[in-house]
């Protein structure tokens, strides 16, 4: 165990500069030349925009009817409409449900309508942009009527008390450009795809379990039973003949999209800056910065609060980052070892 | 039940739920911490999704793992105790190591078979030469090993095939304290908080404990009069050991907590007390006035006491580990503490 482990551990691309950062750490913008193909198609990913998010889970359907993922625990939790937890073995979208006391963005709470004529409202139908006809949800904006905020509709309750919102969102792998799953697996079983997706290889996995406790975001899991380790796949099969994957075609709003790296986060920019101007200021994106400490996700989400409401950590770091410092303290902890012998034996013999 | 019915005369009872605040009992919350214990952090406040883990825990069994480090540990530091025992003419502790190695390391390699979902599929591990993954290159380090120990000790107890035991002795010396520190890597090489925040001072704990663990062995088993260098051993590895476990406890922050808590916390302090005191005792084994009955019962108890103390030690560290990842806690403070001071230092 010496210093040349890190050092090759770290080729090719070891220098630290802020473009293109190590190996292991840093901004890639070529994860598949990086991982030995040439020519490989762009990048692809989701981006989950949970605002639109309406929680009907056909992503999580969608996922386990395409992948044949076995049922893992029919359990009622008895918080909110979750039964199914957490990301898996064999769940490889999950859907998180938040209640909070707190208004959305652009939304109005508590404001009375008893003052409203509802019949000559009804009579009204129709006659102008402010009172669309049948068929139209909700005015649009810039054309409400007062008490009405544009692009919403205004939930209201006898007494006042409407300050509720409901987050939802769909959780996936996050498909990391430097990923600790794939960084420790000892087979090879994980592996980087043209597509520069994250993939194991259930032909090769042996189910030695390092890749669960790697991964910052608690996505790969082993299925008992089964033995070997399990996850998203970004369907991997369906790329392949240039389908997207199933998730994203299940989703009713567009929640999940999927497409190139670079043309969604350019999507995602522009989402956001829509929400703000709309008064949603708790609109943020979450992974897709190419400088944060996973090298930017391929798949990354709007969230409208802090990521840890959602269960996703705030700030991870690759574990890898640290592997040569841990390779040099091993070496010099070894050397002690070795000194400590020989220091036992050295001494004048009794 | 709720206690309200619907009579003919209307609505009887209130229904207790209807006040309820929407969210009063999910996201924010405040953590009680156990009877007695003293708070080395004031204790934060967090947000989580309904307080389960961000990380998915550990699949390992502790019996398998803990087991593995233990014996990795025993048999890198035993190999160095049967290289000099060899050199400096000690027989009889050069073959209790020598025999003590390949046994552990055997076991060892057994046990991380025994944990693996496809056990048919060990040689998986072979399959390619991978240095960003501990457990790969931890793969190769004992498929050369474990041989050597093997060839090693067959030739001592064979009595025969001089020239190659040595050279097998001394192999195994070569590798043996990669073997002992290794497995460090391969735990700190994780996102769980309370292994990965002690990255740096880990390798030396467990270099510390495979050196008590082999001098414990050496102790109990080998000619009390050879055992002089496994009593001086005994005490720089629990100094070692110790002194880098308080040091990476200092240096780590929350993720300190778990090994302050529970059940690896009773591990934990029984591995102190058993090490230094295995220690201690080795050292007043070796004074002048013992000898014969005496000296012997001694270092036999010291021995036991170290080996039992470098697996109280394994096994509290990989409880704390497992702990700190079911705990949201420990990954969501310290990354958003990273991130509240990176956007302080951000705005001056
Ligand atoms: S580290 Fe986790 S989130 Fe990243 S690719 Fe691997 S399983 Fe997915
Ligand atoms: S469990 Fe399988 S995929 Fe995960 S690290 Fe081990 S061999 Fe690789």
């Amino acid at each position: 165990m010496t210093d040349d482990t890190d050092a090759s551990a770290a080729t090719p691309g070891r220098s630290e500069d802020p473009v293109r950062g190590s190996a292991l750490f840093g901004p890639q913008p070529d994860v598949a030349g990086e991982a030995g193909y040439t020519d490989a198609p762009a990048r692809v990913g989701f981006f989950t925009d949970t605002s639109v998010c309406i929680g009907c889970k056909a992503c999580e359907v969608a996922c386990k009817e395409w992948n044949a993922i076995p049922e893992d625990g029919l359990e009622l939790t008895g918080m909110s409409y979750d039964n199914t937890q957490g990301l898996g073995a064999s769940t490889w979208r999950h859907v998180a449900f938040i209640e909070q006391r707190k208004p959305l963005g652009g939304q109005e709470p508590g404001v009375g309508h008893e003052d409203i004529d509802v019949f000559a409202a009804a009579g009204n139908l129709g006659t102008s942009p402010s009172s669309p006809g049948p068929g139209a949800t909700a005015p649009e904006p810039g054309s409400a009527p007062a008490g009405a905020p544009a692009g919403e509709i205004s939930p209201v309750a006898p007494d006042g008390r409407t300050e509720l919102r409901w987050l939802m969102s769909s959780d996936v792998c996050k498909h990391c450009t430097h990923a600790g799953c794939l960084d420790v697996c000892p087979t090879g079983s994980l592996f980087r795809t043209e597509f520069g997706t994250v993939v194991v290889q259930e032909d090769i996995c042996n189910g030695c379990g390092y890749c669960v406790p790697a991964c910052p975001y608690g996505v790969i899991d082993q299925r008992r039973g089964d033995g070997r380790a399990w996850k998203c796949t970004l369907c991997y099969d369906r790329l392949g003949v240039g389908m997207e994957p199933a998730c994203a075609k299940a989703c009713p709003t567009d929640s999940i999209q999927f497409g190139p790296l670079d043309e969604l986060r350019e999507r995602a920019a522009a989402r956001v800056a829509q929400l703000h101007a709309a008064g949603v200021t708790d609109a943020r994106l979450y992974g897709e910065d190419p400088q944060d400490g996973v090298g930017g996700d391929g798949a990354f989400f709007l969230l409208l609060d802090e990521p840890e409401v959602y269960g996703l950590p705030p700030d991870p770091v690759v574990t890898t980052r640290d592997l040569p410092a841990m390779w040099r303290h091993a070496a010099a902890a070894a050397a002690s070892l070795a000194a400590m012998a020989v220091l036992s034996f050295v001494r004048r013999p009794r | 039940m709720t206690g309200s019915d619907v009579t003919r005369d209307g609505m009887e009872g209130a229904h207790p739920g209807r006040d309820a605040l929407t969210g009063a009992s999910t996201g924010r919350r405040r953590r009680r911490r156990g009877r007695g214990e003293q708070a080395m952090v004031p204790d934060a406040e967090f947000s989580s999704y309904y307080g389960k883990p961000i990380l998915n825990k550990p699949t390992w069994r502790p019996l398998d793992i803990a087991g593995y480090l233990y014996l990795g540990g025993l048999a890198g530091a035993s190999s160095l105790l049967a290289a000099g025992g060899q050199v400096t003419g000690r027989p009889g502790l050069a073959r209790v190591a020598k025999l003590g190695a390949a046994g552990a390391i055997s076991m060892s390699l057994a046990a991380l078979v025994h944990d693996l979902g496809r056990p048919a599929r060990f040689l998986n591990m072979l399959r390619i030469f991978k240095p960003t993954s501990p457990m790969n290159l931890g793969s190769w380090l004992l498929a050369s090993y474990a041989p050597l120990t093997v060839a090693a000790a067959a030739a001592d107890v064979a009595g025969r095939h001089r020239i190659v035991g040595a050279a097998a002795t001394a192999g195994a010396a070569a590798l043996g304290p990669a073997v002992a520190t290794y497995t460090a890597v391969l735990l700190a090489d994780t996102a769980v908080p309370s292994w990965h925040e002690g990255h740096r001072e880990m390798p030396f704990v467990f270099a510390g404990s495979g050196a008590t663990a082999a001098a414990g062995l050496a102790l109990a088993c080998a000619p009390f009069r050879q055992t002089g260098p496994a009593r001086r051993l005994a005490v720089l590895g629990a100094g070692l050991e110790l002194g880098a476990f308080q040091l990476m406890k200092r240096r780590m922050g929350l993720a300190a907590e778990p090994y302050e808590k529970g059940k690896p916390h009773w591990q934990l302090r029984s591995a102190e007390v058993l090490t230094a005191g295995g220690a201690v005792l080795a050292t007043y084994a070796g004074r002048p006035g013992h000898t014969g009955g005496r000296a012997r019962l001694l270092a036999a108890s010291a021995g036991a006491a170290l080996l039992a103390g470098s697996a109280a030690l394994r096994f509290g560290v990989f409880h704390a580990g497992v702990a700190s990842a079911e705990d949201p806690k420990y990954t969501v403070v310290p990354q958003r503490e990273r991130l509240t001071s990176r956007a302080r230092s951000d705005g001056d």
